[in-house]
């Protein structure tokens, strides 16, 4: 099941000179291969400056979990700012730059943060967690017995693609949108697939937005009510957004509620069939989940880096990164560090402290979602435990061409007969 | 050593010895604690160890720092006498503290 180790790859992590190394290739991620160009950096060159880029241009890459922590809490000499760059390594044309709370700094993205965040208060996280089991459930009960389908169509999508329709009071029968747009939204053009030009992006933006103000006028003429349109709706750091602002948050929200928890759903059953002892382990130990989901959170860190652009010229891990310099924190990679996580390259599903990872990011910007992606993949093992002996990955997985999404779109699997 | 009484959601008390120098947020996971989590391990960048100081303290253990207030104001339930327990170190002077958890974290 494990693809082999690429030697190619490795030789060329080794050997390629430091000033020329460019850990950021799409096609890395897509083909697994980006390991090596990683643990050569933690090694070597943790804060390592790339000028080699042919997409990306010049960059900082930061790659041990320490380094990646100073950047983190340090916002106001790194910025998220959408207008300088956001939180991708990818610089999209600036007309084209999406305002959204997460690319924004304070003051503005604490109140805009501050009106979606009781979404995922304890409480109402308690009262979606039946909804979930029952949803989870009824997709499980579906699946088809004996024969090879798309773990991540059947099951990954469906299950988040549905969480994301109810905290936004979204039309059941439509939800499938949301993760087409979602795809939309993260899709690299020169990938090849649908989206292969910023024009056909913003075609289908313009489609979403028209659909999410038909929500948004029902909702804001309407008592406020605890579902995303209508908290933005009545929100005061949100009422009164511009489209292109209400767009930004809606692509925000979209992809963060649904990509990243599809992936980790995806990779945690590819990691226990590539991990048969630590699959025993947990069909004897169910208990085991509580500390089994933040590890495949970790082990799969669906969103590899975030990017940041310096305010200011910054010390960091003895190099000088100087005012406008894009950096990028490689939470894969700190992930991985063996200075911060014991055995980093294993997947170990009892681990001590397996919610000390990099995956939610953290300081302000820390994933709002962090609890209810939890939740979704503790009650979904938790079902699938209670159904199935085994669930057999039967192929390779087909991998994002992206180094921003770490996800996997096809998974073969087959739940015997 | 120094004593602090964590005491959880639904009302069940934890006296637990500290040593000085170690944070409230530290105490409580290095005993295993439940409702106290520390994701960051103790760099105030998560606010999983968010606690409710019992007003008779909030003189002893200070106020917020400026990170802290912020990380604090993305929390839930927070209140006037929230802090993060990562913050708060325990020195003789805080033997015999009190914190309260909040209903969750996250």
């Amino acid at each position: 099941m494990n693809a082999p180790v690429s030697i190619d790859a490795a030789s060329e992590a080794w050997t390629t000179p430091l000033d020329q190394l460019d850990p950021s290739h799409p096609r890395r991620f897509q083909d697994d291969t980006m390991w090596p160009f990683f643990e050569r950096l933690r090694r070597d060159a943790p804060v390592h400056y790339s000028t080699t880029s042919p997409l990306f241009g010049p960059y900082w890459s930061v790659t041990t979990y320490k380094d990646i922590m100073a950047v983190e809490v340090n916002h106001k000499a790194f910025s998220s700012e959408s207008g300088l760059g956001g939180i991708s390594i990818r610089d999209r044309p600036k007309d084209l730059r999406l305002p959204m709370f997460i690319a924004m700094d304070p003051p503005r993205h604490d109140a805009q943060r501050k009106v979606v965040q009781p979404i995922v208060a304890p409480a109402n996280l308690a009262k979606l967690e039946h909804a979930i089991r029952e949803r989870a459930g009824r997709i499980l009960d579906g699946l088809p017995r004996g024969e090879t389908f798309n773990w991540v169509e059947h099951v990954s999508i469906e299950l988040t693609v549905q969480m994301l329709a109810t905290l936004f009071d979204f039309p059941f029968a439509d939800r499938r949108k949301l993760s087409f747009w979602s795809d939309c939204a993260t899709a690299v053009p020169e990938a090849g697939g649908f989206i292969d030009s910023e024009e056909k992006r913003e075609a289908v933006f313009a489609e979403c937005l028209a659909y999410f103000t038909g929500l948004w006028n029902q909702r804001v003429n309407a008592e406020p009510r605890p579902d995303l349109i209508s908290m933005l709706a009545h929100g005061e750091a949100t009422r009164d957004m511009t489209p292109r602002e209400f767009l930004g948050n809606l692509i925000l929200l979209i992809v963060g509620g649904n990509d990243t928890t599809r992936n980790s759903i995806s990779g945690g059953l590819l990691f226990l069939n590539e991990n048969p002892a630590e699959y025993a382990k947990l069909r004897a130990n169910p208990a085991l989940i509580e500390s089994m989901v933040p590890e495949i959170i970790r082990y799969q860190t669906p969103l590899a880096h975030m990017r940041r652009t310096a305010l200011q010229d910054v010390e960091l891990g003895g190099q000088r990164i100087r005012a406008g310099d894009k950096v990028v924190m490689w939470y894969i990679s700190g992930n991985r560090d063996p200075a911060a996580i014991e055995q980093p390259e294993r997947f170990l599903i009892d681990r001590k402290r397996p919610r000390q990872h990099l995956s939610f990011g953290f300081g302000i910007h820390r994933c709002v979602g962090n609890r209810l992606a939890e939740m979704q993949l503790r009650i979904l093992w938790e079902e699938i435990l209670a159904r199935f002996e085994r669930i057999e990955v039967v192929g390779p997985p087909k991998r994002v061409y992206s180094s921003f999404v770490h996800g996997i779109t096809e998974l073969p699997v087959r739940i015997p007969a | 050593m120094p004593q602090v009484t964590y005491i959880e959601h639904d009302g069940t008390e934890h006296p637990i010895e500290v040593e000085e120098g170690l944070s409230v947020m530290r105490g409580a996971v290095d005993n295993g604690l439940p409702g106290i989590d520390g994701d960051c391990g103790g760099e105030c960048a998560c606010a999983t160890c968010h606690v409710f100081v019992d007003e008779a303290w909030l003189a002893k253990t200070g106020l917020p720092g400026e990170q802290e207030a912020s990380m604090l104001s993305f929390a839930a339930t927070a209140q006037p006498n929230s802090r993060l327990s990562c913050q708060i170190v325990m020195t003789p002077a805080l033997d015999g503290l009190v914190v309260r958890m909040p209903e969750a974290q996250h």
